[in-house]
């Protein structure tokens, strides 16, 4: 049977783009057709076996509750014995799924979108190497596992940000995604350390078991710390405010990277961190609220931003940051389930919309000002049709993707708390309005003039198409196939369907969309004066809040002053002092000054033999225990 | 194998290096450094050999030679290798291997260099190798008077004169070594009564307990002065930027690379296993010195816009983290603080190789000048990077494991410290990805466009030294496994041995 050999087999997931990293890496660096046949070739093996894997899963009843692990130790030391291995429930299985898929799909459209780049093969590896790590982050069988894999995505991030090297935005674009995130994983260091401290494990299965016990003896008041700690790595890789200031930047990389990693799975790893870790953080009720108001706070934060900006991707970025959001609140309110499939939908519709604004990208070269571009829905049918797709998933129009599991989320805060629910609210309303703002004006309206726009050719399209089919159907199959009975915590929750709540959320969405057609699309141009008159929240929205302008005072002001205030004392009160000394020591004998004169050699003898005499000073044994006698013998 | 007295081939093979080299005519330049390159590729050979056959499982001293010299003094020729000192001989010949292949470039008589090369190597093996104080002593003082010639004869001026820094190292040095003796003959006199008085290095630590606690605590003063200020403790490092900046490449490798772990290692073997109430005074100490270490040089290294400062200081601040683990004073910190200085070595070794090959290439070394170096020599840029990605800690690199299990050990100890010493992996990253930022990326520049990339024998440190650090990294059980291996049992006898020092030392790990 196939799937028992997926099962036996899933360490190779990970494995198999790793090894076209490296294939490609030694020897097909030059060679575009077989760098993307050898990166695309495996990514499809191991998806093949990621679905394999899943059907083992159906088929043997793998559960929440029962995971399939496989470990082999790897660091064995007294008092610190780590493993690698893989671990295997829906949850797992379920990102492996996403991964590899749109990993793949990804890969694919590359083909098209990097053609003719002179780092053709290079991306290729990099992208391979991402999908490895990733993967072997999704099975971690325990805490460091996890993070080893959690700093080689985001080292993949980097590359991957800073591949047009040559733009000295995108190699600051890189370095700052890496500062910043390494940021959060100072607290995941330190959560981790704490863990390990305090249990004397990191095992995802040997954690769960201890932790009721500690909590009755101890209470949950250090936990609560050690949950928060760990939060932080989260809200540096999924880009929780105030961490998530690297994410627009990451923009620099190219199209297809925004769709895979900063959009559809590097960035989820964050919210998948806490679902993983949910025996730890649902344990923890204030750890759980700062999630879910982080989450919230996030969310509307970001999409207050997406509706002022100007650049296509970074609309986009924000709208990701923004729905991570949703993601953390729904872990926050305590739904895995909601949170997780909000993920996978997110996976399918953000990918998409990534591509689409790359087939526009594409299209237009040298062009990304939305307010540049016009009427493209003529030239491009096709990335007109996937862009339409998208904005309706992630606007949560029925039947589209979104809308089943953006309903399950907000049935889980709604049952938690109003006030996260009516932020909730807002935030689907805004999400629906910039999305639609960016459809209008890039598609509708009459053509920008000397606009040379041309459609994308087959080898992108075809990713789109399948993405787009995902976008409609990815929720509505989970959905009826019973996605929360697998992929849970605790026992299935099967909320009713509540038809106010749905039907409010869908009306308020073709509300936004009505509202964004009268300023953009219906041409009476109305956004310049609505800017205009908004003034001062306009600008703060536009200028994100003046957020990167803070850090970059922060930086260039606190840290490099204190480290040029250091240098400055050292170069000239610790050296002058030493030569002051050294000085001293000069004046103090004649014949020491003599001998700075003097030639190399003789120095170099006379330190010598000075060495060497005070080891002879040894032999004179009578005479140091002498001076020395005293105690002991 | 049995019998065969493989240590001291190893040593007698650099030995026979440096005789054949002197007998060599002056002008042969090619023939000196093939010649310098075989010997090391045999002991190297022989040392990957020792660490094959080493048996981890069974531990403690391996491979013993012993043959009485000067008996009234209780001093004996006497060699052997532990989990300790193991993995520190391999990284000896490893980065002493690289630092050949970066000094490929000398053409000023290159004899004597080489000569003096070899000289710097001999005295750090044998330092690891002797189980004997006197001769470690020996071999320890043989390494400060040829890296005093290098900097003078090969180094470069920058902040400094090359003869001021070359100074300055040397006088560091050998201060610290006076205070050593000092430390050393106290400990000689006081473990053992006239008559058994013995140099060596196990005897010693089996009679610790006879040495009165203020007695250890003034011998672990001396040495901590002496053995700080070869591993550049705060506030005793000021030699190290200047002298490494000054040193010509391969010296730097091997001073930042080998010399300075010497110091920690003498800390580790002579202070903190033999002289445990010294220790246990002084440990909360040598903690804070650590986290100076480690947040003030990253500060510095921030500022800093000649290449080999920002990797000197950076250095100085990695020294932190060994510190931290030897104050920790507990199994798994001091298993992570030796694998450390292994990390260490080896990534500063490759960082100073490649800034060598940057500096003959594009004739300079300040970073403002530099950029986009991406774009013409991408193997130097892949170099540069392994060795940043190392030094921040990146998991998957030699740099990770060693680091957390100091942190792990010395949270138990020292958690306020060590929350300050985990930080500096945030200040570690910001001035790692600035410097590969400003010199490896951004747009290329024109004036280097008739730059060659690394090829041939310039890229043997790169390989050498780069492979290890991903293999070690991908498998850390390779390295800690044979560290704990030697620290375990030495570890255990302490506590058997000083009933007394469990107390101080605050119990046992587990």
């Amino acid at each position: 049977m196939f799937s028992q050999y997926a099962l036996d087999h899933a360490w190779l997931i990970p494995l198999l783009p790793a090894a076209a990293c490296m294939i490609i890496g030694v020897f097909l660096r030059r060679l575009p057709v077989l760098a993307a046949t050898a990166a695309i070739g495996m990514s499809l093996l191991s998806f093949i076996l990621a679905a394999g894997v899943a059907a083992g899963m159906f088929a043997q009843g793998i559960t929440i509750e029962q995971p399939l692990v496989y470990k082999i130790p790897w660091l064995t030391l007294p008092g610190l014995a780590v493993d690698m291995g893989v671990y295997l429930d829906p949850l797992s299985v379920m990102m492996l799924v996403v991964v590899t898929l749109v990993a793949l799909v990804v890969q694919l459209y590359s083909v098209g979108y990097m053609h003719g780049d002179e780092g053709f093969g290079r991306f290729f590896s990099y992208i391979s190497l991402f999908a490895a790590a990733m993967l072997g982050l999704v099975i971690a069988v325990n805490f460091l596992q996890l993070f080893v894999f959690w700093e080689l995505v985001g080292l993949c991030s980097y590359l991957l940000i800073g591949y047009y090297f040559h733009k000295i935005s995108a190699r600051e674009a890189a370095k700052k995604a890496f500062m910043t995130t390494r940021v959060g994983d100072f607290g995941l260091l330190i959560g981790i350390l704490l863990l390990q401290f305090l249990f004397g494990t990191l095992d995802f299965q040997a954690l769960p078991v201890q932790i009721p016990a500690y909590l009755v003896q101890h209470g949950s008041g250090l936990l609560t710390v050690v949950a928060l700690l760990l939060f932080v790595g989260p809200i540096g890789k999924s880009g929780q405010f105030p961490l998530h200031v690297w994410l627009p930047d990451a923009m620099e990389g190219p199209t297809p990277v925004s769709a895979l990693i900063h959009a559809a799975t590097m960035v989820v790893a964050g919210v998948y961190l806490v679902a993983r870790a949910f025996f730890l953080f649902s344990a923890l009720p204030e750890a759980m609220a700062v999630i879910a108001w982080v989450g919230a706070f996030t969310a509307c934060f970001a999409a207050s931003i997406a509706l002022t900006q100007r650049d296509i991707k970074r609309i986009l970025a924000y709208s990701t940051i923004s729905q991570l959001g949703y993601m953390m609140l729904a872990l926050g309110v305590g739904s895995l389930t909601a949170s997780m499939f909000h993920l996978l939908t997110h996976a399918f519709f953000k990918a998409l919309l990534f591509l689409a604004a790359g087939a526009v990208l594409h299209g237009l070269p040298g062009k990304n000002d939305i307010f540049e571009m016009g009427g493209l829905r003529r030239k491009m049918p096709a990335t007109f049709a996937a862009m339409v797709i998208g904005v309706l998933a992630i606007s949560g129009i029925p039947p589209f993707a979104g809308f089943f599991s953006k309903d399950e989320i907000l049935l889980a805060v709604f049952a938690v708390s109003k006030p996260l629910y009516a932020v909730a609210m807002v935030t689907a309303f805004m999400t629906t309005f910039y999305m639609a703002r960016l459809l209008f004006v890039v598609f509708c309206g009459p053509e920008k003039s000397g606009q040379q726009a041309h459609e994308a050719p087959l080898s992108m399209k075809i990713p789109m198409a399948i993405l787009g089919l995902l976008a409609i159907v990815g929720g509505y199959i989970p959905y009826t196939a019973g996605f929360g009975d697998w992929v849970r915590f605790g026992p299935a929750a099967h909320l009713a369907f509540d038809w106010k709540i749905a039907g409010s959320s869908t009306l308020l969405a073709l509300a936004a969309i009505g509202l964004a057609w009268l300023i953009y699309g219906s041409g009476c141009n109305t956004a310049a004066v609505l800017a205009r008159r908004s003034g001062l929240a306009y600008q703060l929205s536009y200028h994100k809040y003046y957020l990167d302008e803070a850090y970059l005072w922060l930086n260039h002001t606190l840290v490099d002053g204190f480290g040029k205030l250091l240098s400055w004392l050292e170069l000239h009160v610790v050296e002058g002092i030493l030569k002051g000394l050294a000085g001293l020591v000069g004046q103090l004998g004649n014949g020491l000054r003599k001998a700075q004169s003097g030639n190399l050699r003789v120095y170099g003898l006379v330190m010598f033999g000075a060495a060497m005499l005070m080891l002879l000073w040894l032999l004179f044994d009578p005479l140091l225990k002498g001076l020395l006698a005293g105690g002991g013998y | 194998m049995a019998g065969f007295p493989i240590l001291t081939a190893i040593l007698l093979t650099l030995v026979a290096g440096i005789v054949l080299l002197a007998l060599l005519p002056r002008s042969a330049n090619q023939a000196v450094k093939l010649m310098t390159a075989a010997v090391m590729s045999i002991a190297l050979g022989l040392t990957l050999y020792v660490y094959k056959a080493y048996d981890a499982g069974v531990g403690g001293l391996q491979f013993v030679e012993q043959v009485p010299w000067i008996k009234e003094l209780g001093v004996s020729y006497s060699l052997g290798v532990d989990g300790i000192s193991l993995p520190l001989l391999l990284l000896t010949m490893l980065v002493g291997y690289a630092s050949i292949f970066a000094s490929w470039d000398v053409h000023e008589r290159p004899k004597e260099f080489f000569i003096h090369l070899l000289l710097l190597i001999v005295g750090a093996v044998g330092t690891f190798i002797s189980q004997d104080l006197f001769i470690f002593l020996l071999f320890y003082e043989l390494g400060i008077v040829p890296s005093y010639l290098l900097v003078l004869g090969w180094g470069s001026e920058k902040r400094v004169s090359k003869e001021y820094a070359g100074m300055k190292l040397t006088i560091y040095l050998l201060l610290g070594s006076a205070f050593m003796l000092a430390g050393v003959v106290l400990l000689y006199l006081y473990a053992l009564p006239e008559g058994l008085r013995s140099f060596n290095m196990a005897a010693l630590a089996q009679a610790a307990g006879n040495v009165t606690e203020p007695v250890q605590i003034i011998a672990f003063f001396f040495l901590l002065l002496g053995f700080g200020s070869t591993l550049s403790m705060w506030p005793f490092y000021s030699w190290a930027p200047d002298g490494y900046a000054a040193a010509p490449t391969g010296v730097s490798m091997i001073h930042a690379g080998v010399l300075k772990k010497v110091g920690a290692y003498g800390l580790i073997r002579l202070g903190l296993l033999v002289l445990p109430a010294g220790v246990a005074f002084w440990a909360p100490f040598i903690a804070l010195f650590a986290v100076a270490n480690i947040v003030y040089a990253a500060f510095v290294a921030i500022a800093q816009q000649d290449l080999k400062y920002v990797v000197a200081y950076s250095s100085i601040s990695h020294i932190g983290y060994i510190l931290l683990g030897v104050a920790a004073l507990n199994l798994i910190s001091l298993d992570g603080a030796i694998a450390n200085m292994v990390a260490h070595g080896l990534m500063s070794a490759l960082f100073f190789a490649m800034i060598g090959l940057v500096e003959v290439k594009t004739k300079t070394r300040h970073i403002p000048d530099l950029g986009g170096l991406a774009h013409q020599l991408p193997r130097i840029a892949a170099g540069l990077m392994l060795a940043g990605m190392s030094s921040l800690g990146l998991p998957g690199l030699i740099g990770f494991v060693p680091e957390f299990t100091i942190f792990l050990g010395a949270f138990r100890t020292y958690p306020v410290y060590t929350l300050l010493a985990i930080s500096g992996i945030v200040f570690t990253a910001l001035y790692i990805l600035r410097l590969l930022a400003n010199v490896l990326f951004g747009p290329r520049k024109a004036e280097f466009d008739q730059c060659r990339d690394a090829s041939g024998v310039e890229m043997v440190p790169l390989v050498v030294l780069g492979s290890v650090l991903v293999l070690f990294g991908v498998f850390p059980q390779w390295l800690m496994g044979m560290v704990n291996s030697g620290m375990e049992p030495a570890w255990a006898q302490l506590m058997q041995h000083l009933p007394a020092a469990s107390a101080l030392l605050g119990g046992v790990f587990q």
